[in-house]
């Protein structure tokens, strides 16, 4: 310990540095490392930094997660209760607060998940990206570590949202809550992955949010986030069927719908299910569209990142 | 390539085999979309070396530390890198290489161990050896002390002895500092050059780094100048002094314009006043003197002093390149004010 401090006072002194860097090399032998030649653990080890700096940082920074906390509940209560005086008539009763809950919770998640891709456009700014990028393991590992680190801070927001849950009449029933929490990971884990890959092509903060808004938003708004995925006009229909997050608010929206007790002729209103073609899709296969647009983007990011240059 | 190799034998007699050298470089070639930036360079640094690479603004000296670290692929030729391919044995070359960016690359919003520990997974590094080691290189920087703070409070030079710190982090076989003393203080310039002398009496490590201060190459065992995506010459710091042939002379008088006559006259040499003195170039200064002074006619205007001064490696970059670094960055920059016109106004990427 004392040899530490002489060492601090020695660098400050001019010309003395010399003289400290003897002491120090006579006090204490090199201590031996070595690089091994890299194997699946170290990859796993790899992945596991790069998603614990995202959450480290995320825990930091205040400002996030008072915006995590905040954001859900400007969405659910400022837009449902805003939206319920139009239309009580249309909602057979249920709480537009309680119809538009599932939307929410995917826009909000989904906000957040983009908020950390967006880190790997910083990341280049910053410079830091180059670190990671010019250390001995695979450049998937870096882009998986990161698409897990994003699509658990998102689900943090997720977390919050269904601790909401109660205010706006959805039972807090355990399968209810584990079925929502599963969508909602695969859900930022999907969107992160698409985040991370615009962020391979593109460099600049400012572009990367122009294109995210450019997508995010008509994504939100044709989802059903806020209106049933029905008797809607044939274009908006095509869209709608189109739209990656339709397939996450719809199997969310009828998790919650089948632990209400409402009419048949809300259900039928306002939880119309997604159709191909007039086929009722099942919301498993909803859940495996997102999962597999999820890995088909993390496989193109990767791509993309493991270019040279 | 191979016949490369066999010209350049002649020159460096025992080197010009790619094992056993820390760096092999065999006519590297970098081109990008508009300019070469690297026009096929051949070098080598032996290990346990500290190698400099000095040349002005856009030279091309980072272009070759990207791609001798596999971060950029050569558009010719080959360079091996504590005896692996760049190109094939990316990974090995990366696990043997500790790299210091021109550009701050650490991660701000961390704390200082939080950085170096992220380094330490990302290089595999055994567990047990991490916190000793991690204490080892912040204490060699002087931050054991400010290992909790966040870098983001951290001055210049603080974060560019930590980046030197991380790049130790894990023994590499070569380091490459590129400019790792731009923009510091002279102070910490010194210090950081303190930590690269002890680094290399410490650890068994090759140091190959970028500069455009001259008196930094001082420090290296060799240097190689660079200039236009050329090395223009290399060797040690001595030998390329002496390679310029002359030493510079500096007398004063109480009349400038009759000692140059005089000098011109009498000993033949061309002389000119410079910064109020007059000053002229001939081999061997010191056998010059003496020379001088028998010669010098009583007649002439008495010489109140002189000095004797060895070239310097500005004259060395002058006497390659037709310029000194000062006046080939100036050049540059105006090159670059326009390019950034032109992109402002083309909107190009
Ligand atoms: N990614 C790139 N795309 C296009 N041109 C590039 C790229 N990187 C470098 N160049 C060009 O290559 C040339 C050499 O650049 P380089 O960065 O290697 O110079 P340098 O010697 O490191 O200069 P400095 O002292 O300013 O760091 C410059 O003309 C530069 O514009
Ligand atoms: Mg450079």
């Amino acid at each position: 310990m004392s040899a530490t401090t002489e060492r601090g006072a020695a660098v400050g002194a001019v010309g003395s540095v010399a003289a400290g860097a003897d002491g120090a090399a006579a006090a204490t032998p090199v201590i031996s490392v070595h690089v091994p030649p890299h194997s699946l653990a170290s990859e796993l080890r790899a992945i596991r930094i790069v998603w614990q700096r995202d959450l480290i940082r995320f825990v930091n920074d205040r400002i996030r997660i008072a915006a995590t906390l905040v954001q859900p509940l400007l969405f659910l209560f400022v837009l449902g209760s805003g939206l319920q005086r139009l239309s009580s008539a249309g909602t057979h009763g249920v709480n537009l607060k309680t119809f538009i809950y599932p939307g929410i919770l995917c826009i909000a998640v989904m906000f957040t998940a983009m908020f950390s891709a967006a880190s790997i456009v910083w990341d280049r700014e910053f410079g830091f990206l180059r670190e990671m990028m010019v250390a001995p393991v695979r450049r998937s590992s870096i882009v998986i570590g990161k698409c897990l680190g994003g699509a658990t801070v998102a689900c943090s927001q997720g977390i919050i949202m269904i601790l909401l849950a109660g205010l706006v009449h959805v039972p807090y029933a355990p399968l209810l809550i584990l079925a929502i929490f599963g969508l909602q990971l695969l859900l930022a884990f999907t969107i992160t992955a698409f985040g991370v890959m615009i962020a391979a092509r593109i460099k600049q903060m400012q572009a990367f949010f122009g294109v995210m808004q450019m997508i995010v938003m008509p994504m939100f708004f044709i989802s059903g986030a806020l209106f049933p995925a029905s008797g809607l006009p044939q274009w908006l229909e095509i869209l709608n069927r189109l739209d990656p997050l339709t397939y996450a608010v719809d199997p969310m929206r009828r998790l919650v719908f089948s632990h209400l007790h409402v009419s048949a002729a809300a259900r039928a209103a306002l939880d119309p299910g997604v159709t191909w073609w007039g086929w009722h899709v099942p919301g498993l296969l909803e859940a495996g569209v997102i999962a597999l647009l999820g890995l088909a983007m993390l496989a193109v990011a990767i791509a993309e990142f493991s270019r040279v240059e | 390539m191979s016949d490369s190799a066999a010209t350049d034998a002649g020159i460096v007699s025992t080197a010009r085999s790619p094992d056993g050298a820390a760096v092999w470089v065999d006519g590297l070639v970098k081109r990008y979309a508009e300019v070469e930036a690297v026009r096929g360079i051949d070098f080598e640094v032996a290990t346990g070396e500290v190698f400099g690479f000095l040349g002005p603004n856009g030279a091309g000296k980072t272009t070759t530390i990207n791609m001798l670290c596999t971060l950029v692929k050569p558009t010719a030729g080959a360079a091996r890198v504590a005896g692996h391919d760049v190109v094939r044995e990316r990974d090995d070359v990366r696990r043997n290489i500790g790299l210091v960016f021109q550009d701050p690359t650490l991660d701000a919003y961390l704390t200082a161990a939080q950085n170096l520990r992220l380094h330490a997974e990302l290089y595999r590094l055994e567990k047990k050896v991490i916190a000793p080691r991690m204490r080892q290189v912040l204490e060699m920087v002087g931050l054991w002390e400010r290992r909790s703070s966040t870098v983001g409070t951290f001055s210049g030079g603080m974060r560019r002895r930590l980046e030197i710190a991380r790049g130790m982090m894990h023994s590499p076989r070569v380091l490459f500092l590129d400019e790792p003393t731009i923009g510091l203080d002279p102070q910490t310039r010194r210090s950081i050059w303190g930590y690269i002398g002890e680094l290399r009496e410490r650890e068994e490590i090759t140091i190959f780094m970028t500069t455009h201060y001259m008196d930094e190459a001082e420090w290296c065992d060799r240097i190689a100048i660079m200039d236009h995506g050329q090395i223009v010459a290399l060797d040690a710091p001595e030998e390329l002094k002496s390679q310029v042939g002359h030493d510079r002379v500096t007398i004063n008088t109480d009349d400038d314009d009759a000692a140059i006559a005089a000098l011109r006259e009498r000993f033949g040499v061309e002389a000119r006043v410079h910064e109020g003195a007059v000053t002229f170039g001939v081999p061997g200064g010191e056998q010059f003197v003496p020379r001088l002074f028998d010669e010098w006619d009583p007649a002439h205007p008495p010489i109140r002093s002189v000095s004797v001064s060895r070239p310097t490696l500005d004259d060395v970059f002058m006497s390659h390149t037709g310029t000194t670094i000062r006046d080939a960055e100036e050049d540059q920059a105006k090159n670059r004010n326009r390019m950034m016109v032109q992109m402002m106004g083309g909107g190009r990427r």
